[in-house]
């Protein structure tokens, strides 16, 4: 088989849908079976195809924390109870609860199908934040931010200093309480915490008044030929879009609402949203530096992630194999073809979007170790 | 290509103008560099040619400033980002992307030039500015030189004619300023681009300017290096050394200076024997001092000795070791193996409070110390810190520094001052040996000849003081005693002669002049001057 090689940098948008649409399936299947599949081959890609930048060593950290949150899941069940079933594994000494925690249990028997149906539910968690991981670490969020379009230009450039200023506020806090210990440890209590964040908090605004400076005289925000009253409207009509797509939404969820307000309110806002997005992209005299375009290896790669939801849609609808295994009695849950069939084909980046492996003996030995 | 014309600034609420009737051309292609002491005025002279001062500072500016013809007053910053590139003090605070490439493209993004001409301009500036090896860095881990060069190219990429610079290499360690100078001097003589640069360092820097423009008191003088600087009390060690041989024309770099000095050499007596030696008692020893950040050794195994009385100076390249081997000597900070006994004890054993008794620190950013809102309210709490009695810590104060109202907020202090505050908490504790990382960060000349004395006082009364550094004409005048570092391990210990007398990197002024008679200091060559 062979192997095409790409050369390009992907658009970052691709890689989320492609790993947001592989989450969403996670999210609608408690089978193990399938869920660790999910894992395996959100994981497969995420090695195959990251790149050497920075933030694609982020996927280790999502590892650690899926791991916590599956163990979590599982201990918290096992103390604070949940499901139960007949095949009960230890009986913990239960510690009695006054009347109005009625409903919540501390201790108690522990059943086999509690600590499986708790492990199940951790592992479609920890699947999912997996996903979320593989994105990170296949495509900077801040690219994906930069391809917004031109109108909301000014609220990414603010996102995106956000992310890379929120680090250094940790870094300087780290830095400010080693260095209270200079002075010994005579303030204690509120004061104590206070002391830690007046610091803090001034150097944080002074930063931000030399970041502020320095991108005045760096040219953001020059107005372009932009008339206010198009930036009104532009305003306006994106405001306007974004309230009405979230009222929309609520019609659509909440299934006591007519039909005839949810839909059409919801599409109302997104035809808002998009016409005022239009306006505002236009006659802009901001350019882009080097932007990730979309092709054809991006809608394969999208679709690729889409048909992992399409293949556990259908095994939803047809009813094939345990989407969602029970408990009662215990066994192995069958696997859903048709969603384990849309999974695999969401290895299809595989094949499409693998970054050159530079000839370097540094690359090389990373390669090994990876 | 900058004018300003008959310019006066006053900040709101200011009894005086920080700018009095400013009168400065400066051409196309010249170098001119701003000389004055902190508060002088540098900085708002520097911000007003791109127009921050007042449009984003606020105050009232009289006058006129025009650059490449466009006045500040109908021109705001972002309006002039095409004609001046202006890069600040700290460039990791106005760092806006997250890889060097995307912060070099970031102008150029806002001025919408065309990407095919982003593209050309960012690759040229990585060649230009040796940036090459960082382009996919993530901006957050460059050392000090790095982020200053990438600033100075991102300033670059959008093509101004114009460069303003607010003290390029205060921060840098010498290796690194030279880096960045050499970018500089690059850009001035080969693309014809006009530099307005302020900077404290002036041992660095004259020699690259064609102009220098003396900032007293709001007022400007400006003229060749060599005139302005003959009578200014701001000066070169080189200028200084000249003025004492009556040199003229004075020169104002060192090749110059040595081609004049041969008479000189003739003329100083022979170095004497150190006078002042140190006690033999011990006041701190430290043993195998091993630090690791992460899986990279900080300090490896590093033992030293300090007796009482001595003065020492750490050097060497940022990120070879100075800082974390402070912090694990003081105990707070961390230390991965190794022993350091003060007074029979180690310090890390103990608690915060009882460990400044007996080993004080002030660290790099002395304002980390600093939480209350006045000068007065931070001396007494210096002195319930210390457990030392009230009055304790603002008495110290006074010695150090002169005139620091008891309301003013710390903040509000010139950075001597604050450091001057800073110290004297650390000193109300009491502790026979003190520390300070790179203390002379931001300080100008008088406020550095003031700490040589505080520091040369407090070692006189038996404190060893041990300063991290690499500012190597004050090491030249405060230290008896030079330990280098190089990645984590000692690469010489010995008396500050020898050791910085002979070194390349760093030798003072006075000893590169006089080589190989053997002088630091234009004061040692004063007193043996036949």
């Amino acid at each position: 088989m062979t192997r095409a090689v790409q050369t390009r940098r992907i658009h970052a948008g691709a890689w989320w849908l492609w790993a947001l649409a592989l989450g969403t399936a996670a999210t609608r299947t408690t089978n193990p079976i399938l869920l660790l599949l999910i894992a395996a081959v959100a994981g497969y890609v995420t090695i195959a195809c990251r790149s050497e930048a920075p933030w694609a060593r982020s996927y280790g950290t999502f590892l650690r924390l899926a791991a916590a949150v599956l163990v979590i899941r599982v201990l918290f069940h096992a103390l604070l109870g949940g499901v139960t079933g007949p095949t009960i594994l230890v009986d913990l000494p239960e510690v009695p609860l006054p009347d109005w925690a009625a409903g919540i249990r501390l201790g108690g028997p522990i059943s086999a199908e509690g600590l499986l149906n708790a492990a199940y539910d951790g592992l479609r968690l920890g699947v999912l934040l997996l996903c979320v991981g593989a994105a990170n670490s296949l495509a900077d969020p801040r690219r994906l931010l930069q391809s917004l379009p031109g109108a909301l230009y000014e609220v990414s450039v603010a996102v995106v200093v956000a992310l890379t200023t929120a680090p250094q506020l940790v870094v300087s806090a780290g830095r400010i309480r080693r260095a209270r210990q200079l002075r010994g440890h005579t303030v204690h209590g509120l004061r104590r915490l206070t002391s830690l964040l007046v610091p803090v908090i001034e150097d944080a605004i002074e930063r931000s008044l030399a970041m502020a400076a320095t991108m005045d005289s760096r040219g953001y925000g020059r107005a372009g030929t932009r008339s206010r009253r198009l930036r009104l409207v532009t305003s306006v009509c994106v405001v306007g879009g974004l309230g009405a797509l979230a009222l929309g939404s609520y019609g659509v969820l909440d299934t006591t609402a007519s039909d005839a307000f949810g839909l059409p309110v919801m599409l109302a806002g997104g035809v808002l949203g998009v016409v005022g997005l239009v306006l505002g992209s236009q006659r802009v005299t901001r350019t882009h530096y080097r932007p990730d375009h979309w092709g054809l290896v991006e809608s394969v790669i999208a679709a690729s992630g889409a048909a992992s939801l399409v293949g556990v849609l259908v095994a939803e609808r047809t009813g094939a194999g345990d989407l969602i295994p029970d408990f009662a009695p215990i066994t192995v849950p069958e696997l859903p073809v048709p969603a384990a069939i849309g999974v695999l084909v969401a290895l299809v980046p595989l094949f499409v979007a693998r970054v050159p492996v530079a000839p370097t003996p540094v690359s090389v030995a990373r390669e090994v170790t990876a | 290509m900058i004018r300003f014309d008959h310019v006066s600034v006053r900040y709101d609420g200011a009894e005086h103008p920080t700018l009095h009737d400013i009168d400065l051309t400066v051409d196309e292609g010249e170098l001119c560099v701003v000389v004055g002491a902190t508060g002088s005025g540098k900085t708002t002279m520097l911000r007003s040619v791109n127009g921050l001062v007042p449009h984003f500072s606020g105050g009232t500016l009289t006058g006129r400033v025009l650059v490449d013809g466009r006045s500040t007053a109908d021109h705001h910053p972002r309006d002039l980002a095409d004609v001046v590139g202006f890069v600040v003090q700290d460039p990791k605070s106005g760092f806006v992307a997250g890889t060097v490439e995307d912060e070099l493209a970031f102008s150029m993004e806002s001025l919408g030039i065309e990407p095919a001409t982003m593209r050309r301009r960012v690759e040229e500036t990585l060649d230009l500015l040796g940036l090459e090896p960082l382009r996919g860095r993530d901006v957050g881990t460059l050392s000090g030189g790095e982020a200053q060069r990438t600033a100075i190219g991102a300033a670059l990429t959008a093509a101004p004619r114009i460069l303003v610079l607010d003290e390029p290499t205060s921060a840098l360690d010498p290796g690194a300023a030279e880096d960045v100078l050499a970018a500089i001097h690059r850009l001035v003589h080969d693309l014809g681009v006009t530099v307005l640069m302020a900077e404290h360092r002036l041992e660095r820097v004259v020699s690259f300017a064609d102009r220098v423009a003396l900032l007293a008191d709001g007022v400007v003088r400006v003229g060749a290096p060599a005139e302005v600087l003959a009578d200014s009390p701001l000066a070169p060690p080189v200028v200084e050394l000249g003025r004492l041989a009556g040199w003229d024309p004075l020169p104002v770099d060192i090749r110059s200076a040595r081609r004049v000095a041969s008479d000189l050499r003739d003329r100083v007596e022979p170095a004497p024997p150190p006078a002042d030696q140190p006690s033999d008692d011990v006041a701190l020893a430290a043993e195998n001092i091993v630090v690791v950040h992460g899986s990279t050794p900080a300090v490896r195994g590093v033992s030293m000795t300090i007796r009482s009385g001595e003065r020492v100076a750490l050097m060497g390249r940022n990120g070879s070791g100075k800082s974390s081997l402070l912090w694990a000597v003081q105990g707070t900070g961390r230390r991965d193996d190794g022993e350091v006994v003060v007074l029979g004890r180690d310090p890390a054993t103990l608690p915060a409070a009882q460990r400044r008794r007996i080993v004080g620190l002030v660290p790099q950013e002395p304002e980390d110390l600093l939480y209350h809102p006045t000068v007065g309210e931070e001396c007494a709490q210096g002195d319930l810190d210390a457990g030392a009695a009230l009055g304790t810590c603002r008495q110290i104060l006074d010695r150090l520094v002169d005139d620091v109202p008891d309301d003013r907020h710390p903040r509000d202090l010139s950075e001597g001052q604050r450091l001057s505050l800073v110290l004297a908490i650390t000193l109300s504790a009491a502790p026979p040996v003190v520390l300070l990382d790179e203390p002379t960060r931001g300080l100008d000349q008088v406020a550095k000849d003031h700490l040589v004395a505080v520091l040369g006082e407090l070692a006189d009364e038996g404190h060893s003081v041990v300063v991290a550094t690499h500012d190597v004409e004050f090491v030249a005048r405060f230290a008896n005693r030079v330990v280098v570092l190089a990645g984590g391990d000692v690469v010489s210990d010995g008396p500050a002669r020898d050791v910085i007398g002979s070194s390349p990197m760093f030798a003072p002024q006075v000893a590169k002049i006089l080589a190989p008679v053997c002088a630091l200091t234009v004061d040692d060559v004063r007193e043996r001057l036949r």
